[in-house]
C-alpha cells in the first residue's frame, strides 16, 4: 500500500466515523417524530381537540390545555416581542461599543443560558408572590418573556446587522434622521430575520413547562381561563401530569398529547424556515 | 474672505462654503486633514484631488456632518455654509443634509423601485403629494440624464439598473431634494467612458444652479471639470488655485510631481 | 438653523435603551430574587446539614451535596454521549457533508433543538426506561443512565450548530493552503480546521453542557429522583435526583415562606451560579469573534 493510498484509507475511514456520529445524531430525531406521529395519529379526532379533558384526565380531549398554551405563547409574544426588538434596535443601530455595550451583551447570553426552572423560581417571587400577581397567565408569560427575551434580541440584532451599512449612510446623507432611516429602511429590510427570530423564540415559549409550572399552570380546569388573572391548563404541563402523574392512563392519549404539542412547535420551527429561506432568494442585496 | 490665494485676477465670486483651519481626526491617528482653509464659491465648479487617503472623502463627509456617524471622529475648526456655522452642536443636520447633497463613490440605490427612491428624501422631508413627488422625479432624472432610459420602468427595483444608470439614479436622488450644493465622491470610479460623459454634461448643466463638489476619479476628469480646485496631499491642502492656473501652472513642486505622474 | 434633536427622535432613543439595559435589570433582578429568598435558609438550616449527604426535607435533612452530585452524574454522562457526536457532527456538516446533505441535515437538527423538553421526557419514559431495564437487566430503568442519554439529545443541537459556525468561520484560505501543500481533505479538517476552530468549539460544548446542567423535566421524568450518592460506575444505572428536578418536583407542594422554599431557592442559586459562570466565560469568547462595525462607503 502507499503512502497515498494509505491516507486515503486513512480519510474514508474518519470521513465514515464522522458520518456515523451525524447518523447518531439525526436518525432519532427523525424516530422521534415518526413515532410520536405513528402512534398520535389515532387519537386525533376533533372530540380530542375540542373538548375538555375528562374521568381524571383520562378520556376527553386537550382544549384548554391547547387553548392555554396559545394564551401562553401570545402573551408572552406580546410582552417579549416589543422590548426584544427594541433592545435588538438599540444594541444595532444605537449603542457605541463600550463598557456597558458589552455588559448588556454579556447579560443577554447570561439570560439564555439560566436553566428554566430558575426563571419558574424567579417568576414565583417576583411576579407572582412579590407583585401578587398570582399564579396567572400574566406572571407565567411574564416569566416566558423574560426566557425568551434572549432569544429575539440576539437574532433581531443579527438581522438588524445583516442590512447593508451603507442604506443608512444614504439614508442619513439625504436628511433622514436615525429613526426614519430604521423605520422606512433598517426594520423592513430585516423584519423576515426578525420573524424568524421572534417565533424561535416562542416556539421554545410554547413548549417549556418548567417556568410555568409554579407560575400559572394548572394541572385541570373544567373550563377556559376567564382573564389574564386566572391560572390556565398548557400543553406541556399537560404531557407532563398525563405521563407521570396519572396512573392507568391510555397511551394513545399521551401519544395523540404528544403529537398536537409536537405539530404546535414544530410547524412554528417550520414557518420560520421557510421565512427565512423565502426572503433570502427575494432580497435586493 | 480668501477665494483663491494669490490670484489677484479671480472675478468677485460669491462665496458658498468657508472653511477655516480645519482639523479632524480619527481615533488616535495622526489627523486625516489638518489646516484645511478654503473658500468653495457658489455656482462653480470645485474639485477636490490626490493621492489615495488625502483626505477628500473626509472633507466632503465632514461639510455635511456624516462623519458625525463615524465613531472617534473629532472635527475642530469652522464651517460655514452661507456665513452660518455648520460643525456647532445647534445645527439642524437634518436641514443640512437636505441643503448639501452627497453621492458617495459606489452607487448605493435602495431596496425599493426607482419611483420610490427618488421619492424618498421628499418623504423623508414630509412631502406627501403625489404630484409633487412625480415631478420633482421627473425633473431630477431629467437633470441627471436618467429619465428617458427609465421612464418606462419606473416601477421596477432599482437594483435592476446598470451601474452608470445607478450611478446617475443616486445623483438623481440627491438633485429631488434641489439641495443648494452637491458634493460627488469620485462617481465615476466604476462607470465606462459613455456614462462618465454623461455624468459629466449633467454637472456641466446643473453648475448654473448648484454649487457643485466633486473628488473626480482622475486628473483628467479633474482638469476637465474644475473651476477651482484643491490638491490634498496628506491631510494637507498642498495648493488651491483656480483649476486653470492649477492645471496649467502649479506653483508647488508636489502638484506638479502629482500632475506629471512622478508619484502617486 | 436651530434645533438638533427631534423630540420623536429622542423619545425612540430613550425606549430602546431602556429597553437594551432591561437585560441587564433582568439580570439583576434574577439573582436578587433568588438571594432574598435563598440566602435565609443558610439561617435557617444547620451548615452540618446543609452540606450533609442526606436530602430528606421531610426529617430536615437538606444537604445539596447529593443534588449536586445527581446533576454532575447526569451531566458527565449526557457529555460522554453529546460531545463526540455533536462535534463529530458539526465536522462532517461543516466540512464533509455535500451541499445538498447540508441542507437536509441543518433543519434536522433545529428540529431537536426545538423539540420541548416535555416531549423527549415522555418518550424516555414509554420507549427508553423500559428499554434499559431489559437490555442491561436492572430493577428498574429509571436511572442516571437514561437521563444523560436525553439529555445527550437537548445538548446536541447547541454543540453541533455553535461547532459548526465555529468550523465554518474557519477563513477558507487556511483550508485551501493545507491542500495546495499536499494535505489530504481528512489531514486539513483534522490539523488545520479544527484546531483554528476549537475555541469556538469549546464553547459550543460548554455551551451545550451548560444546557444540560439546566435541563429540568426530562431529567425529573427519567431518573428517578432517589436522592442517593452513589459513587462508581454503578451511580450511571442507578436512580438519582438532580437539582432542577428537585426544584420543580417540590417547589409545588412546599409552603410560601418555609425553611424548605428557602433551600429550593438556595438550589436554584446553585444552578444560577453555575450557568452563570459557564455563559460568561463563554460569551468572552464569543464576543471576541464580533465583526468590526460597517465601513463607510468612500
Ligand atoms: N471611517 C474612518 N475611520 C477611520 N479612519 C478613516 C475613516 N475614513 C478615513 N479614514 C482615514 O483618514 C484618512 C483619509 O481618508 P479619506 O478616505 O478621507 O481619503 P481620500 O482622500 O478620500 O482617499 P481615497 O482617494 O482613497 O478615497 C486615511 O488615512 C484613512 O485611513
Ligand atoms: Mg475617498
Amino acid at each position: 500500500m502507499t503512502a497515498g493510498e494509505r491516507r486515503l484509507l486513512i480519510q474514508r475511514v474518519a470521513f465514515s466515523t464522522l458520518g456515523l456520529a451525524t447518523a447518531l445524531t439525526v436518525l432519532p430525531i427523525i424516530l422521534i417524530v415518526g413515532v410520536i406521529a405513528w402512534k398520535g395519529m389515532p387519537a386525533l379526532a376533533p372530540s380530542f381537540l375540542f373538548e375538555a379533558p375528562r374521568d381524571g384526565l383520562r378520556a376527553g380531549g386537550i382544549w384548554p390545555a391547547l387553548v392555554g398554551t396559545v394564551y401562553l405563547t401570545v402573551g408572552t409574544g406580546l410582552i417579549a416581542v416589543p422590548v426584544g426588538l427594541a433592545a435588538a434596535i438599540y444594541l444595532s443601530e444605537y449603542a457605541r461599543e463600550t463598557f456597558f455595550t458589552r455588559a448588556i451583551r454579556i447579560a443577554i447570553i447570561n439570560l439564555a443560558g439560566i436553566p428554566s426552572v430558575v426563571y419558574g423560581l424567579f417568576g414565583l417571587a417576583l411576579f407572582v408572590l412579590f407583585l401578587k400577581l398570582g399564579t396567572s397567565i400574566v406572571a407565567a408569560s411574564l416569566t416566558l418573556s423574560i426566557m425568551t427575551l434572549p432569544v429575539i434580541i440576539s437574532t433581531a440584532e443579527e438581522a438588524l446587522r445583516a442590512v447593508p451599512q451603507s442604506f443608512r449612510l444614504v439614508s442619513q446623507g439625504m436628511g433622514g434622521t436615525k429613526w426614519q432611516t430604521i423605520r422606512r429602511i433598517v426594520l423592513p429590510q430585516a423584519l423576515p430575520g426578525i420573524l424568524t427570530g421572534v417565533i424561535l423564540g416562542l416556539e421554545r415559549a410554547a413548549g417549556e413547562t418548567a417556568p410555568i409550572l409554579f407560575t400559572g399552570a394548572a394541572l385541570f380546569l373544567p373550563q377556559l381561563p376567564r382573564s389574564i388573572f386566572d391560572e390556565t391548563m398548557a400543553l406541556p404541563y399537560h404531557l407532563f401530569v398525563i405521563s407521570t402523574q396519572v396512573p392507568g392512563m391510555p397511551v394513545k392519549v399521551q401519544f395523540g398529547t404528544a403529537l398536537v404539542l409536537l405539530v404546535f412547535v414544530l410547524s412554528m420551527n417550520v414557518l420560520a424556515t421557510f421565512i427565512r429561506s423565502y426572503h433570502r432568494r427575494r432580497r435586493q442585496w | 474672505m480668501v477665494i483663491a490665494p494669490g490670484s489677484a485676477s479671480a472675478p468677485a465670486l460669491e462665496p458658498k462654503i468657508e472653511i477655516e483651519n480645519l482639523r479632524v481626526c480619527y481615533g488616535a491617528e495622526p489627523p486625516a486633514l489638518d489646516g484645511i482653509t478654503l473658500t468653495v464659491p457658489a455656482r462653480q465648479i470645485t474639485v477636490f484631488f490626490g493621492p489615495a487617503g488625502g483626505g477628500k472623502s473626509t472633507l466632503l463627509r465632514t461639510i455635511n456632518r456624516l462623519n458625525d456617524l463615524v465613531d472617534g471622529a473629532r472635527t475642530e475648526g469652522r464651517v460655514r455654509l452661507d456665513g452660518e456655522d455648520i460643525l456647532g452642536p445647534e445645527v439642524d443636520i437634518t436641514r443640512l443634509r437636505r441643503r448639501i447633497g452627497i453621492v458617495f463613490a459606489l452607487p448605493v440605490p435602495l431596496p425599493m423601485s426607482i419611483r420610490r427612491n427618488l421619492w424618498y428624501g421628499l418623504e423623508l422631508a414630509g412631502e406627501r403629494s403625489r404630484r409633487v413627488l412625480d415631478e420633482a422625479m421627473e425633473k431630477a432624472l431629467s437633470a441627471a440624464a436618467l429619465w428617458d432610459e427609465v421612464k418606462d420602468r419606473l416601477d421596477e427595483p432599482a437594483i435592476a439598473l446598470s451601474g452608470g444608470q445607478q450611478q446617475r439614479l443616486c445623483l438623481a436622488r440627491v438633485l429631488a431634494l434641489e439641495p443648494e450644493v452637491i458634493m460627488l465622491d469620485e462617481p465615476s470610479s466604476g462607470l465606462d467612458p459613455i456614462s462618465t460623459a454623461k455624468v459629466e454634461a449633467s454637472l456641466q448643466e446643473l453648475k448654473q444652479q448648484y454649487t457643485v463638489i466633486i473628488v473626480p476619479s482622475s486628473v483628467q476628469q479633474a482638469s476637465r471639470l474644475a473651476d477651482w480646485a484643491g490638491f490634498f496631499l496628506q491631510g494637507e491642502l498642498v495648493e488651491w488655485a483656480s483649476g486653470r492656473e492649477l492645471f496649467l501652472a502649479p506653483k508647488d513642486r508636489r502638484t506638479e510631481d502629482y500632475l506629471t505622474g512622478r508619484f502617486g | 438653523m436651530a434645533r438638533t434633536r427631534h423630540p420623536l427622535e429622542a423619545a425612540i432613543e430613550s425606549i430602546v435603551r431602556l429597553s437594551g439595559w432591561s437585560a441587564i435589570v433582568f439580570v439583576a433582578l434574577i439573582s436578587l430574587f433568588l438571594l432574598k429568598e435563598g440566602l435565609p435558609a443558610f439561617g435557617e438550616v444547620p451548615l452540618a446539614s446543609l452540606f450533609g449527604t442526606r436530602w430528606y426535607p421531610i426529617e430536615g435533612f437538606y444537604a445539596l451535596g447529593p443534588l449536586i452530585w445527581g446533576s454532575l452524574v447526569v451531566t458527565v454522562g449526557a457529555a460522554l454521549f453529546a460531545v463526540p457526536l455533536g462535534v463529530g457532527a458539526a465536522m462532517f456538516i461543516a466540512e464533509v457533508a455535500p451541499r445538498w446533505l447540508r441542507e437536509v441535515l441543518k433543519p434536522l437538527v433545529e428540529i431537536l433543538a426545538g423539540l420541548p423538553s416535555v416531549v423527549l421526557g415522555f418518550l424516555g419514559i414509554v420507549v427508553l426506561v423500559p428499554a434499559i431495564r431489559e437490555t442491561l437487566g436492572l430493577a428498574t430503568g429509571l436511572t442516571a443512565l437514561t437521563g444523560s442519554l436525553l439529555l445527550a439529545g437537548m445538548a446536541l443541537p447547541t454543540i453541533v450548530s455553535v461547532a459548526e459556525d465555529a468550523l465554518d468561520a474557519v477563513p477558507s484560505a487556511y483550508k485551501i493552503g493545507s491542500l495546495a501543500l499536499g494535505a489530504s481533505r481528512w489531514q486539513t479538517l483534522w490539523r488545520v480546521t479544527l484546531p483554528a476552530a476549537r475555541t469556538g468549539v469549546l464553547t459550543a460544548i460548554m455551551l451545550g453542557v451548560g444546557r444540560a446542567i439546566g435541563e429540568t423535566m426530562a431529567v425529573m421524568m427519567v431518573t428517578g429522583n432517589a436522592p442517593v450518592v452513589l459513587f462508581g460506575p454503578h451511580a450511571l444505572v442507578s436512580p438519582v435526583r438532580t437539582m432542577t428536578a428537585t426544584v420543580a418536583a417540590e417547589m409545588g407542594e412546599v409552603a410560601r415562606g418555609s425553611v424548605h422554599y428557602h433551600v429550593l431557592f438556595t438550589v436554584g442559586l446553585v444552578l444560577f451560579v453555575i450557568s452563570f459562570v459557564v455563559n460568561v466565560l463563554a460569551s468572552i469568547v464569543l464576543l471576541k469573534r464580533r465583526a468590526a462595525a460597517g465601513r463607510m462607503l468612500s
